[in-house]
């Protein structure tokens, strides 16, 4: 009987027990579901209060991206999960001992102080595996010194003089255009380098490391010490050549494809005294005068270029000359055309100029190359000792009889022009060559007679030629204290009124070339917009006067700190700026309705080919909000500046420009304290052990269950 | 014998070898709810109260603590009495009128499967966070953050299974003295976190209770030192 009811006794157990095993996996299966699901939303929750426990973002700073040419790459580089280092505070060169040799904790990442920033510290750097990132804070005041990452010699190679055009002029064997020139932009590091421009991030940092990092007594900081973390990791490798050619099989095979680089593009903007024909052709006996300036910088850091001197000063006085010259009344008796330029990516080897003597030459823009009469330019106008402006002439081409005439009426014109004015006009003479300028692609194609005007005879006056310090100090423009945002725009500067000065000089001397027979004393450019334009183009974009001339529906594109880079996606700001402030002061107001402005073809009278219609968003009504919009006519048009080399697909060209960008994910920074290895290998060990030994315990104890967990029984059941 | 056997509180030893984890899912969504409710009572007197007053919204998170644990032990007593009602009703049906599971075993389990899903969730944000190159620390906090916090919860998860096993013999017995001690000790576990980061003062207590408390849920399912010591000479 009870054998019976003990073997009934097993089957329901090993029943029980099968069910319970089939019912137990969905359930556990349900909790790993929720596990799983936790987890995630735990790690996707951003700035939670842990993740603000640890780590202090570091949000105001600019990196030091990658850019490559046909034959090298040129920037820095992190790896793909960000470098990471302890900090090191070096603020005179002694400290560099520690990151270099002495320092117990390597890799370092270093915040170096501005001034320290030269050649000589970075190629100690470089050198070294024991530095993993770099963070530079801003010098204020300005190095003075002077302090330039450009090359001695920009541009070399791709402007007119090789060794078969003025040998001994090329490769800066006459001239060294920028003595103060270290190259830093063109060196290629393998580590992060960051510019830290907000000084309170800056000062956080400092107080991280005096509380953590500072070495106590000769020997090594305890852990846990301060470190900080750059996640700048770049997409594109080796050269132009190499990346284009991987975008291209990307984006011809794959589905989905990465592109790991962009070549650098953007717009000129041009512009004509006289209405053209946009897209026609202008007949080949109509001479026109080409002025010309470049609207772009660069510096180290990405999209820090605030090129007050190298490019701003230039285009800010051509923009004031056109608005004088468009006052003048006789303006269509005029027997020669004038076409104001503006070139994008002149610092990159001349992106827009190259473009534009390449589609002059391939028929693909209304004017040819043999149109041009002369060519007048202007470089660096800001910083003149005494009031002397510099003419530069290409001596090598003036070795021809017939250009050398019109290079003499040229240089005469201009000089004429400036009696009365406070500029005086000086020649740099033939044993100079030009300068850096757009000119020198022209004179590649054609010996076309022209001078460039600077502020410097031989080396550059402007100490921080493609920097992050060419600001509007560097340029002298001062204001008074306590005035408003409003008061600052329509101040006069003295800056303003000498570039106007300058201004007027070009706009007297243009109309004489252009065949004016008139007195030139009307001409005038004026101060009120010059300093507005200086304002608003250096100091702060997001003003009354640019929001009132510009399109309403790209009114979100003004609030940053002004720069003019030329990036890879176009047009930037500083092209659509140039762009509406050259309509408004060149264009007139037309009575047409918001329809009829933005579909001209459709307008009987409208002359589409000749003028172009643009919707501005106009000023504030003074009593409510809303604005009133208002029609623009004018000549402004733009035109593409990508470098010839990527129509032609040829990336490895020495001819013309072969910049590209490359492409990142992502871009940050963050301090946090790191602890040292013993304590992460101690936890891990701890933890394992107690795992081992938790499942060890309970499976001790499930098998003994019967003998631990027994409640004494009455002695008769035990036979059971 | 088979009537002699029958006894809701004999430990069959065979019997151990059901997994009782068919009954853990519920028991983490029990207190899933309880978590729920209690961060709604303690949200909506945040937004009620002045946000400014730091030494208030102190007092509201202490408050908000106590009634998040007051809320998981009634929902540990919710979820004793569907047991029991389930273990009446399988009782009902099994074929010698005993349930498969004992309540032993709905007890120990109710309270492990109470104490994963509570600790999981005070570790899983932690440990996400930990995986990145930074520790706790920049701000002032304790350098020992993580590590305490895997001890704490560790303790918690251990505690939650000893309250699990008590609670449910408790009401069982009937002895809410018992049960009064259980709520006692969570909220003075509960009120002892606050002290971190003076963790001499939170985590040594603590592990204190979880020790006491884990001989007493031994002695409670029937262990004592004589089968301690049968179960050791067995071995060796």
């Amino acid at each position: 009987m009870a054998a019976a009811v003990g073997r009934a006794w097993g089957s329901r157990r090993m029943e029980v027990a099968a069910r319970s095993c089939r019912g137990s996996l969905p359930a556990w299966w349900g909790l790993l579901r929720g596990l799983l699901l936790a987890v995630l939303a735990a790690g996707s929750c951003q700035g939670n209060s842990v993740e603000r426990k640890i780590y202090i973002p570091l949000n105001k700073t600019a990196p030091c991206v990658r850019l490559l040419n046909a034959t090298h790459q040129i920037g820095c580089q992190s790896s793909i999960s960000g470098d990471t280092g302890v900090i090191h505070v070096v603020e005179k060169e002694e400290d560099l001992n520690w990151v270099l040799a002495d320092g117990p904790h390597p890799p370092y990442m270093i915040l170096l102080d501005g001034n320290l920033f030269n050649r000589r510290v970075m190629l100690q750097l470089k050198g070294t595996s024991r530095v993993s990132g770099l963070a530079v804070a801003t010098a204020k005041p300005s190095p003075p010194q002077g302090f330039s990452p450009g090359l001695k010699c920009p541009n070399d190679g791709f402007g007119v003089y090789s060794k078969d055009y003025g040998p001994q002029f090329a490769h800066c064997n006459k001239t060294v255009w920028n003595p103060v020139g270290s190259g830093l932009s063109y060196e290629d590091f393998d580590f992060p380098i960051f510019l830290l421009e907000d000084a309170n991030e800056t000062q956080v940092i400092k107080q991280c490391y005096q509380d953590h990092n500072v070495p106590r007594d000769g020997s090594g900081p305890e852990y846990p010490l301060c470190a900080m973390q750059l996640f700048s990791h770049m997409h594109a490798v080796t050269s132009t050549v190499t990346c284009m050619r991987r975008s291209s099989l990307q984006s011809t095979f794959s589905i989905n494809p990465e592109v790991v680089c962009d070549p650098l593009l953007d717009y000129n903007v041009w512009s004509t005294l006289q209405p053209i024909n946009s897209s026609g052709k202008v007949d080949p006996e109509k001479e026109v005068i080409i002025v010309a300036t470049r609207i772009d910088s660069h510096s180290f850091f990405w999209n820090i270029a605030p090129g007050a001197d190298s490019a701003v000063s230039s285009f800010v006085t051509h923009l004031a000359a056109a608005e004088a010259l468009h006052k003048v009344s006789d303006v269509h008796l005029l027997q020669r055309n004038i076409m104001f330029t503006f070139f994008q990516g002149e610092t990159f080897d001349y992106i827009g100029s190259s473009r534009m003597v390449y589609d002059m030459e391939k028929d693909k823009f209304p004017l040819r190359l043999d149109n041009i009469h002369s060519f007048v330019e202007l470089n660096q106008v800001a910083l003149r000792n005494d009031s002397v402006l510099w003419m530069h002439t290409d001596p090598v081409s003036r070795l021809n009889e017939s250009v050398e005439v019109q290079v003499r009426n040229l240089l005469d014109i201009l000089s004429n022009s400036s009696t009365g004015a406070s500029v005086t006009l000086q020649e740099a003479g033939y044993s100079q060559p030009l300068p850096p300028s757009s000119f020198q692609r022209f004179l590649r194609a054609r010996h076309i007679p022209g001078v460039v005007l600077t502020d410097h005879k031989t080396a550059f006056q402007n100490r921080y030629y493609q920097s992050m310090y060419d600001t509007p100090e560097n340029i002298r423009m001062q204001y008074p204290e306590g005035l408003s945002p409003e008061e600052t725009l329509e101040y006069v500067t003295d800056t303003a009124k000498s570039l106007a000065e300058v201004a007027t000089v070009v706009a007297r001397a243009l109309y004489r070339l252009a065949g004016g027979a008139n007195n030139t004393s009307a001409i005038q450019a004026d101060p009120k917009t010059v300093t507005r334009m200086l304002y608003g183009f250096l100091i702060k974009m997001n003003n009354s006067w640019f929001q009132s001339i510009i399109k309403p529906d790209i009114k979100g594109i003004l609030g940053d700190v002004p720069q003019h880079y030329v990036a890879v996606s176009s047009p930037v700001n500083t092209t659509y700026l140039v762009q509406y402030v050259l309509a408004n002061l060149t264009g007139t107001v037309v009575n047409l309705t918001k329809e009829e402005c933005l579909n001209p073809e459709k307008t009987p009278n409208s002359e589409k080919e000749m003028y172009e219609y643009a919707w501005v968003q106009g000023s504030l009504d003074p009593n409510s909000t809303s604005r009133i919009p208002y029609c623009v006519r004018s000549t402004v048009h733009l035109s593409k500046a990508l470098s010839p080399a990527f129509e032609l697909r040829q990336w490895g060209s020495t001819e013309y420009s072969t910049w590209t960008e490359s492409r990142w994910k992502e871009i940050r920074a963050r301090i946090f304290l790191v602890a040292s290895k013993e304590l992460e290998i101690i936890t891990l060990v701890v933890g394992v052990a107690i795992l081992i030994f938790s499942l060890l315990a309970t499976y001790f104890i499930n098998a003994k269950a019967d003998i631990l967990f027994s409640i004494p029984r009455d002695p008769g059941a035990v036979a059971y | 014998p088979g009537a002699a056997r029958r006894g809701k509180y004999l430990p069959d030893s065979e019997l151990w070898g059901v997994n009782p984890g068919v009954l853990s899912p519920p028991r983490a969504f029990f207190w899933l709810v309880s978590l729920l409710l209690a961060s709604l009572i303690w949200f909506i007197s945040v937004h009620l109260s002045d946000r400014e007053d730091a030494k208030l919204q102190y007092g509201l998170l202490i408050f908000g603590a106590a009634v998040s644990v007051l809320l998981q032990e009634a929902f540990r007593f919710a979820y004793f009495k569907l047991l029991k009602k389930a273990d009446e009703g399988l009782a009902m049906i099994s074929e010698d009128g005993r349930s498969p599971i004992s309540l032993r075993q709905m007890a120990y389990v109710s309270g492990l499967s109470f104490g994963i899903i509570s600790g999981m969730f005070s570790v899983i944000n932690i440990l996400a966070d930990s995986v990145g190159p930074g520790i706790v620390g920049i701000h002032g906090d304790s350098p020992y953050y993580f590590i305490t916090s895997a001890f704490l919860t560790m303790a918690l998860v251990l505690l939650h299974t000893f309250w699990g096993v008590i609670f449910f013999d408790a009401c069982e017995k009937r002895h809410y003295w018992c049960l009064g001690l259980v709520v006692a000790s969570h909220l003075l576990t509960s009120g002892l976190t606050f002290l971190n980061p003076w963790y001499e003062a939170s985590l040594a207590p603590i592990f204190v209770i979880t020790l006491c408390t884990g001989l007493w849920a031994f002695v409670t399912a029937g262990g004592s030192l004589r089968n301690i010591l049968k179960c050791l000479s067995c071995k060796g």
